[in-house]
């Protein structure tokens, strides 16, 4: 096996993922300049706001 | 309706055209006493060049038409997005047995030359074995997702669908 060069956190890659998807939905669906920055903050939040209100429920259903 | 069909070959706009009367008709849905243009997004050339050198290339499409900022977001994300996923060693579909690797040999296939250039260079690894291994895979195939749905905007950009 190949060495990893990037080691990224889970956070981090979750915050990574997050940013550039959100870049690409902003700009993809939406016409304005405007409108596009507030759905890729748009995007971006639900995206990390999800992924750590689905994780504080797994801890919790796990324990 | 989100988009706008005045001036498009509807069967509405063909109507109207046909019940104009004496009025000379330039083009279908042409309005009596409007002057015959083009519309912004119409342009000369193959329509459909945008699409096959945004599938290609990440963000050739927007830079085909003059979208530098846009394109160059798109093409740095998505270009990123790629890398990252091959230095966290994840593992580039190349052949497909069964229907989750078709479905992500699917996914890999829409960063064109990045997935081709890949392959031939040996790059990604050959199986998934760590955590971090199978998020560089997500990452690689929701790259050429996301690259679809850029070249499928500048193909809209093309035909004058948005602004």
């Amino acid at each position: 096996m190949g060495h990893t060069f990037f080691q990224p956190s889970h956070f981090m890659a979750v915050v990574l993922f997050a940013l550039f998807a959100s870049i690409v939905f902003g700009i993809t669906q939406r016409e304005t300049p405007r409108r596009m920055i507030r759905y890729g903050i748009y995007c971006f939040v639900l995206f990390v706001g999800s992924t750590i209100a689905i994780s504080w429920l797994m801890f919790l259903v796990a324990r | 309706m989100r988009y706008s069909q005045k001036g498009m070959a509807t069967v509405e706009n063909k109507n109207t055209a046909a019940n104009s009367g004496s009025q000379p008709v330039s083009q279908p849905g042409a309005q009596p006493g409007a002057k015959t243009s083009a519309k912004p997004g119409a342009r000369e050339g193959f329509v459909y060049l945008p699409l096959i050198a945004g599938w290609l290339v990440p963000g050739a499409g927007h830079f085909l038409l003059r979208k530098w900022g846009r394109g160059a977001l798109l093409s740095a994300s998505i270009l990123a997005m790629f890398v990252l996923g091959l230095t966290m060693q994840g593992k580039l579909y190349s052949n497909a047995h069964e229907i989750l690797d078709i479905l992500g040999l699917a996914g890999d296939l829409g960063n064109g030359l990045l997935y081709i250039v890949s392959q031939i260079l040996g790059l990604g690894a050959a199986q998934a074995q760590t955590t971090l291994a199978d998020y560089g895979t997500r990452f690689i195939v929701v790259a050429g997702l996301l690259n679809v749905i850029a070249a499928v905007d500048a193909h809209n950009l093309r035909t004058g669908r948005k602004s």
